[in-house]
């Protein structure tokens, strides 16, 4: 059975049912495909072989476009393969978050936005299992276009402008890494299946200079994506601007696919590139992680503020990937499945208190746990996990990450632990300035009602994600590390032994 | 119209049947019959065909609803009353175009300079006429007509001039002899060699819009009916490519080196015009002009790499290029605002509800042309650039960055098009002078279906026209 290519088909088809259906229909039919992409996301769990000897699982290869030696090739190794269910979890999540985002009486509107979310899992689920470079490509752009138009005409105030700058960002870095794709083509072994991973994978040639610059080429449209210092600017616009769904999607989900990618084809791809360019890289990811987070610290909007924790937080994950150590990696890996869900509490529930008031800036509340305990109680939790607290799910991955970088570049793992302490005072600081003080006066009738029980269907699953990934890792980190351990192979670089000393740490 | 489109369709017919085993230099050897040749020229019919069929509208009118049945009268006069009740049909467009498509069937397979400069009148000289008979805004129809005219006799002089300095050189216009005498080297009229070739080149360059010959597209693609400019912008393309490869694969092949890089930075001049200009336009015809030009660019860079698969490449980019440009046109003739076209970018705003159909299809052909994924645009992209970077050398590299670079700065432009139709609340005017888009018949529907399909399929699953345009790769001589 096909399970990755109907992984995107049911939800390809949910979304031409959904277009033609209106209300409420629409939405029962949204969520109903969704759930059924989640059973089949489980089912590949199930049958995804941790210790299996080849890098891709569940594979299917058909020849595509010959002529550019394109092919349609799905499969998985751990890391998509997480990446993957984590998006088939949190997608039935936002459409439940979503559901009253777009008034019902508007007809047509409702059923485009939920069409367009379907259609932006299909791609999702592509972009992850896609093995041919070309077919990832393909899904890479063209993901954008529902997301452009999910923030673009559903979204807030600025949400045209928004748009366009999410837009042209991406735009712009996959187009130079359209250039590296064609380079690989040309550089690679070429035939009929040029682009799949499996003849690209330790086969491509060219100088030294010209392996460089591909590898720029992909760097660059991942850091973008990611987003990385200094090509973030367009992710706080965006978030902000988008429906918290929307911004769930994007950051908890988009973005990852910059993360991935460096780990997929920068690391897989360019080996010795990759060693070349570590020195910058982590230079970027450890301005990102204080740099994102001092921002945030210093924002009055909470989804820009979150949008800002975001970057900080990729930081971490980069830093993890170039660490070029095992711990790193999984570190990084499991970063990205824990941040998803935890970007996800923070979006969601900022938007659940935005429907309250019609306002994301934090001086509109104060004293709000008086109000709505429970709204108050989970976002504390969730905020506890976004700064890594011991015990839920971020603490595990962002001590993996500082550990595998400690091995191997002190100095930046000692400068990012900073970002742990200004996690710390940006969600704590968000969480006294809403939620503490003295109750805040309401008219008569018009105080704010604690969470619904829709609301609290999807806060569940995710506080539920914190508690089960922060204390049993092992189950994720047993399919994950596989996948790391054999990039890291293709790499060619071991981990240091534990003791080293200074002058052979330093190498 | 009926009998036009018949005899393009018959053309075709016979072309698939025939023509492909019978590949032959014929005629004197001033036509080539071979792959590249057929598959253009089938290009060029299917083109023409669906181009007819936009060009037939009638949007319920007596006659061809983009053509005055007079072009000498005043808009509105009597006189023009009295033509048009005299049922003066607005027929004279469909000669007018079988004409110029038997020059660019020409064009494409002229394998000496003289035939060559011949089919390039015989192509233009219809294009000069048809330019200039719109019913709407006769004046800027008829200084379009002018310009085009002008500026197209200048390029044609300078085609004519260098193929004299090549006769001067080669003692032949034979474009297989003059490779050969290139081949030999030193002959004693080496300097005209050069000299020759780059005003050949000027004048072919000219017909593809390419910077800095590029200053009548504008004005030529505004100025004329709309269902015009899209067979202009379409097939003239195709036909002039045509020429501009088999002349330079062909006859000055040899000497390459001596213009190449030239012709390269023309390339880079011409992307980076067309896209940046088009992100000034206010009026739509304008802005897919400069789209227009930017593209041009974009087939030079994969003209350059001189390779098999490059051929192949820029003759896929053309039909997929061909095809979007016909059906987007057509659709800029269906929106209108009180009896005119809604010609200015601002009139398209909020197009989107209450067009949502039309306006959907604009919207997809326009990511055609920014070439995102899943659409012909992207693949013939990647068709045209992949050979440039394998065997364009550090030139074709460059010109690739700066294709993708201008490629995202077009992006802009399209979207920044989506977004007013989709985004914007339209313009507030009154019931009756609403932007509208019509109700198209049934020649046009089928138009604009062929080419949505066509830039789909391409995108999708362009194997097979791919397959044939790597077949169709070889030159004959």
């Amino acid at each position: 059975m096909p399970l990755l290519t109907l992984m995107m088909a049911v939800p390809v088809l949910g979304a031409v049912v959904v277009a033609f259906l209106r209300g409420q229909a629409a939405k029962v039919a949204a969520l109903a495909t969704s759930l059924v992409v989640l059973v089949l996301g489980l089912i590949a769990w199930a049958r995804f072989d941790a210790g299996a000897s080849t890098q891709f699982q569940l594979a299917e290869v058909h020849s595509w476009i010959p002529q550019f030696g394109v092919s349609y090739a799905l499969g998985v190794d751990g890391i998509a393969l997480s990446l993957i269910v984590m998006s088939v979890i949190l997608t039935p999540i936002c459409l439940l978050a979503a559901w009253k985002d777009v008034p019902e009486d508007e007809g047509r509107r409702v059923s485009t936005y939920f069409a367009l979310m379907l259609v932006l899992e299909a791609f999702m689920v592509g972009v992850f299992a896609a093995t041919d470079v070309f077919l990832f490509y393909v899904f890479f752009e063209a993901m954008l276009i529902p997301v452009y138009f999910l923030i673009g005409m559903f979204g807030g105030a600025r949400r045209q402008a928004a748009a366009l700058k999410f837009l042209l960002f991406s735009l712009a870095g996959g187009l130079v890494m359209l250039v590296a794709v064609i380079g690989l083509y040309v550089y690679g072994p070429g035939g009929d299946k040029a682009f799949l991973m499996e003849t690209l994978t330790g086969n491509v040639g060219g100088s030294t200079t010209a392996q460089r610059l591909m590898f720029l080429g992909f760097f660059i449209a991942f850091a973008v994506k990611a987003p990385m210092w200094p090509v973030h600017t367009w992710l706080p616009d965006a978030a902000a601007a988008a429906r918290p769904a929307t911004s769930v999607l994007l950051v908890g989900v988009l973005d990852k696919v910059g993360t991935f990618g460096m780990i997929r084809f920068c690391l897989q791809l360019f080996p010795e590139a990759s060693t070349w360019a570590t020195p910058v890289v982590i230079a970027l990811a450890v301005i990102s992680v204080i740099y994102g987070a001092i921002l945030a610290i210093g924002s009055t909007d909470m989804m820009r503020l979150v949008a800002y924790t975001s970057i900080s937080h990729f930081g971490f994950i980069v830093l993890g990937i170039f660490a070029l150590t095992t711990v790193g990696g999984a570190g990084s890996t499991l970063y990205m499945v824990n941040h998803g869900f935890s970007t996800a509490g923070l979006f969601l529930l900022i938007g659940f208190l935005a429907a309250r008031t019609g306002s994301q800036q934090m001086s509109t509340y104060g004293g709000w746990q008086r109000v709505t305990p429970i709204l108050a109680g989970s976002f504390l939790v969730v905020g506890l996990s976004s700064l890594a607290l011991p015990g839920l799910s971020s603490f595990v991955s962002e001590f993996l990450v500082i550990q595998g970088t400690f091995q191997t570049h002190r100095v930046a793992a000692v400068i990012a632990t900073l970002g742990l302490v200004l996690a710390a005072l940006y969600i704590l600081l968000m969480y006294q300035k809403t939620m503490t003080g003295p109750k805040p006066e309401f008219a008569e009738g018009a105080a704010p009602r604690d969470l619904s029980v829709r609301e609290k269907v999807v806060v569940v699953p995710i506080i539920a994600s914190f508690v089960l990934l922060g204390f049993y890792p092992k189950p994720v980190l047993d399919v994950l590390n596989p996948a790391v351990e054999r990039t890291l192979q293709i790499v060619g670089v071991t981990d240091p032994p534990p003791a080293v000393n200074a002058t052979e740490s330093a190498k | 119209m009926v009998l036009t489109s018949a005899t393009l369709l018959l053309a075709f017919v016979s072309l698939i049947l025939r023509s492909v085993d019978h590949q032959v230099v014929t005629v004197g050897g001033s036509i080539a019959i071979d792959g590249p040749a057929l598959f253009l020229q089938g290009a060029l019919l299917l083109m023409s065909f669906i181009a007819i069929l936009v060009m037939a509208e009638r949007f319920g009118g007596v006659g061809g609803d983009a053509f005055t049945p007079m072009g000498a009268s005043t808009p509105g006069s009597s006189q023009e009353v009295e033509a048009a009740r005299a049922g003066y049909a607005t027929s004279e467009v469909f000669p007018l175009t079988l004409l110029a498509v038997f020059g660019m069937m020409m064009f494409v397979a002229a394998s000496d300079l003289i035939t060559m400069f011949v089919a390039l009148e015989v192509l233009s000289l219809p294009l000069y006429v048809m330019t200039g008979i719109a019913r709407r805004r006769r004046l800027l129809s008829q200084e379009a007509s002018l310009k085009y005219f002008l500026l197209g006799a200048f390029s044609s002089a300078f085609f004519l001039f260098g193929a004299a300095l090549i006769y001067g050189f080669a003692g032949s216009v034979d474009l297989g002899v003059i490779a050969k005498v290139i081949a030999q080297g030193a002959t004693p009229q080496d300097g005209l060699l050069v000299p020759g070739a780059v005003l050949l080149l000027i004048g072919l360059l000219f017909k593809v819009g390419a910077a800095p010959f590029h200053m009548w597209t504008p004005d030529a693609y505004q100025g004329a009916p709309t269902p015009v400019t899209g067979f202009m912008a379409a097939c003239t393309k195709v036909a002039a490519f045509g020429a501009i490869l088999r002349l330079t694969y062909v006859g000055l092949e040899g000497s390459r080196w001596d213009w190449r890089l030239g012709v390269a930075a023309i390339a880079i001049l011409t992307m980076v015009v067309g896209a940046v200009l088009s992100v000034t336009q206010t009026d739509i015809k304008r802005l897919l002009a400069y789209s227009s030009i930017a593209h041009a660019g974009f087939i030079l860079v994969g003209v350059l790499a001189f390779s098999r698969e490059a051929v192949s490449g820029v003759m896929f980019y053309l039909v997929a290029y061909g095809f979007t440009t016909i059906a987007a046109f057509a659709i800029v003739a269906m929106v209108r605002q009180g009896a005119s076209e809604a010609a200015q970018i601002s009139q398209w705003a909020g197009l989107g509800r209450r067009h949502p159909v039309v306006a959907a299809v604009f919207g997809f052909l326009l990511l055609a042309f920014a070439g995102i994924p899943l659409t012909s645009g992207f693949a013939a992209k990647f068709a045209a650039f992949a050979p440039a970077i394998a065997t364009g050398g550090t030139a074709g590299v460059i010109m690739v960055i700066v294709g993708v670079l201008a490629s995202a700065v077009t992006a802009y432009v399209y979207v920044r098009l989506i977004v007013l139709m989709y985004f914007s609340a339209p313009a507030d005017t009154g019931e009756d002078d609403e932007v509208v888009a019509l109700m198209p018949s049934v020649s046009t529907t089928i138009a604009v279906t062929v080419g949505v399909l066509v830039t789909l399929v391409l995108g999708v699953w362009p194997t097979k026209v791919l397959e044939i345009a790597q077949s169709a790769s070889q030159f004959l001589l």
